[in-house]
């Protein structure tokens, strides 16, 4: 019996023309690297430093990533170092929830999270790009134990209210038609000469060989249904075993409605840098790496301190804060220097003693609103009927996204998904809502996703992160106006005091720019404080 | 990310779509919402999520979501109007994101509710007078 879906073989032209594309490529690459524009972000390693002047004292408000690790890093080099932490935790916004959890937002909605023992969802924080070499590093030294996490996956869901009736589409049907459309489309192009001003001979031979490769097209330029298209979209009859195991392939979707559906943005959204696979995720939940943090300056950290002034002269730097855990008895602690990272939207409403620069700095950053909806079912629907193994479900409507948990596959009993990932006006609308209003909406959305979403639920949890009374926000957002005016003057060392966080990195909203700041700011510190010694 | 949310903006025509790129953001992915006709629709889709239900705003850690009920800085029209262009620290800019009209709606709405009774009225053009540039950055 012929193989009537064999794959195409490769001519030894195309082969050679493969090799000697990946061969330009790498050399770009290394040449790139070498200027250093193709690395990812800028971690050269920790910092090494040593020589503090014996019984210098650095004060470092806020135990988040960046707090912790300034602290971590400045001991190392011979500082005396006390955190102050408002909340009962150390870790800032790198914080997982399970059951037991209580979560209280401003406006008094408190929800007790219900999920099944062993379940988590990451509100905030929830994978590392594999070039975030910084925080990767610190996980390694810190013994935090990292997994993959699956950004992409070609037989998630891509979803349109308005496109395909409203029906979602498999991700590697989408990719497959919206590629090999495009690819007919400019091999067509070239072939009927209309190219023929913009492209040499030469390189419109080269183009048609390419996106006859690249697109799936047959041999005389068309994407169709047929083999090749269905060995990238799947077959309607899968192919099978034995007497009746010929497959049978799978109908292409029409031209007009992949252009207009606007669903490619999702296959362009994993192409991003910061979205590019490898990505990892704590095994365990994100909170292992602040876990890890934790352990090496717990000791120098005491929570429930709700700062109210930060103070500075010549000599001192001097924080007042209410100690909430005796009555909020207003206490005050001295210091040579401070790194403070507590998040703008707090800091700014502050007493704080810098110049006007950077006081006007602090109070230019405004962060973003973003909510996270954590949904428990009671079974892997999506792995068990579906197939969907991690990865991410796409949504024109507000919740944006189903994103499926990157662990536990196979297991039996509840599990936990993304159900909504909402930046701007949804994230508005959602923080707005009750938490039983917005796991009503997420449900009811998801449904377009998945027939079974309400069957299946058994409890959820949602985080406001504008309504955090310690962040007031999700994280920083930078207009380019004050990234001009005020940046600089932001991570500048006003006297006796540094900012850090991820606000002051161009990394915003990850955690490695706290990573990245708070390196930068105690390396500056560092060598102020040694001038002035 | 610019371009996405063009994108999204041409493609779901009346849809209440913020144009700003939120340049580091870890999602990049912005939903859309239901059209926001009246004052009341955009106080509560957009500003009750900090300001409250009840606009009598919330405490934080030393810090605080201002009440807009009873709020003396909503005497002269005008100061509300340049806080929602332009944003306030922590508070982010709605320049772009709300229309011209949806601004005007919401100052008016939040001047004659919540315990304030302001008479004067802001029209969308006193909303244009005041319009500032302001862009995110692109990634």
């Amino acid at each position: 019996m012929t193989n009537a879906f064999r794959r195409p073989v490769a001519t030894r032209r195309q082969m050679l023309t493969r090799i000697g594309i990946l061969g330009g490529s790498a050399a770009l690459y290394q040449a790139m690297t070498s200027l250093g524009h193709a690395a990812g972000t800028d971690f050269q390693g920790p910092p090494a430093l040593s020589g503090g002047k014996l019984g210098t004292k650095v004060l470092v408000l806020g135990a988040g990533l960046a707090g912790m690790l300034a602290a971590y890093e400045l001991r190392k080099a011979g500082y005396q170092v006390q955190i102050l932490e408002f909340q009962d935790r150390a870790g800032g916004r790198n914080i997982s929830l399970r059951g037991g959890d209580t979560l209280t937002e401003l406006g008094g909605a408190v929800q007790k999270v219900q999920f099944a023992s062993g379940n988590y969802i990451n509100p905030g924080p929830w994978r590392i790009p594999y070039h975030h070499q910084g925080l990767l590093h610190y996980c390694k030294t810190f013994g935090v134990e990292l997994e993959p996490f699956v950004e992409l996956n070609h037989n998630s869901w891509l979803h349109s209210s308005a496109v395909f009736n409203g029906k979602p589409v498999r991700y590697r049907d989408f990719a497959a038609d919206f590629t090999g459309f495009t690819a007919e489309l400019l091999s067509k192009a070239i072939n009927q000469h209309k190219l023929d001003d913009l492209v040499s001979a030469d390189e419109q031979a080269h183009v048609v060989s390419a996106m006859r490769g690249w697109g799936g097209l047959t041999a005389d330029g068309a994407y169709r249904k047929g083999a090749i298209s269905s060995l990238r979209r799947g077959f309607a009859k899968p192919q099978g075993g034995g007497l009746d195991g010929a497959p049978v392939p799978s109908d292409l979707f029409a031209r007009e409605d992949v252009m207009r559906s606007g669903l490619w943005q999702w296959m362009a959204f994993h192409e991003r840098l910061d979205m590019q696979t490898t990505m990892f995720q704590p095994v365990g939940g994100m909170d292992q790496i602040g876990k890890g943090f934790n352990r090496q300056v717990h000791d120098l950290i005491t929570l429930n301190c709700k700062v109210t002034a930060i103070h500075q002269d010549d000599r001192h730097v001097t924080v007042t804060y209410n100690d909430m855990a005796h009555g909020g008895a207003v206490r005050q602690a001295e210091a040579d220097y401070c790194v403070c990272t507590i998040p703008l939207p707090v800091l700014s409403q502050l007493d704080v003693q810098v110049s006007g620069p950077m006081k006007a700095a602090i109070a230019a950053v405004p962060y973003a609103s973003s909510v996270k909806l954590g949904l428990e079912f009671k079974r892997r629907f999506w792995e068990q009927d579906d197939q969907i193994y991690g990865g991410i479900s796409f949504t024109d409507q507000p919740i944006s996204q189903i994103s499926y948990p990157s662990h536990g596959y196979f297991s039996d009993g509840p599990a936990v998904l993304l159900g909504g990932y909402m930046f701007g006006p949804a994230a508005y609308d959602f923080a707005g809502m009750t938490p039983a209003e917005r796991i009503e909406h997420g449900l009811a959305q998801g449904m377009a996703i998945h027939a079974n979403y309400r069957k299946e639920f058994r409890t959820g949890v949602s985080m406001a992160w504008s309504r955090m009374p310690w962040t007031l926000g999700c994280c920083s957002m930078w207009s380019e106006m004050a990234r001009k005016t005020h940046y600089k003057a932001l991570c500048e060392i006003d006297n006796r005091i540094v900012l850090a966080g991820e606000h002051a990195s161009y990394v915003g909203c990850w955690q490695e720019g706290a990573i990245l700041s708070s390196l930068d700011a105690i390396t500056r510190l560092h060598k102020h404080a040694q001038g002035a010694a | 990310m610019r371009s996405v949310f063009l994108l999204l903006a041409g493609l779901a025509a009346g849809a209440f779509l913020a144009p700003q790129a939120r340049a580091d953001s870890a999602s990049a992915v912005v939903g859309k919402m239901q059209p926001l006709k009246t004052g009341a629709d955009v106080y509560k889709h957009v500003c009750q999520s900090c300001h409250m239900p009840d606009a009598k705003g919330a405490e934080g850690a030393g810090a605080r979501f201002p009440a807009l009920a009873g709020n003396a800085k909503l005497a002269s029209a005008d100061y509300p109007v340049y806080v929602v262009l332009n944003g306030f620290g922590g508070m982010p800019w709605f320049s772009g994101m709300l229309s011209d009209q949806q601004v005007a709606d919401v100052v008016n709405y939040i001047r004659t509710h919540f315990g304030n009774h302001y008479t004067d009225m802001v029209k969308p053009s006193d909303v244009a007078a005041q319009h500032p540039t302001i862009k995110s950055e692109e990634d």
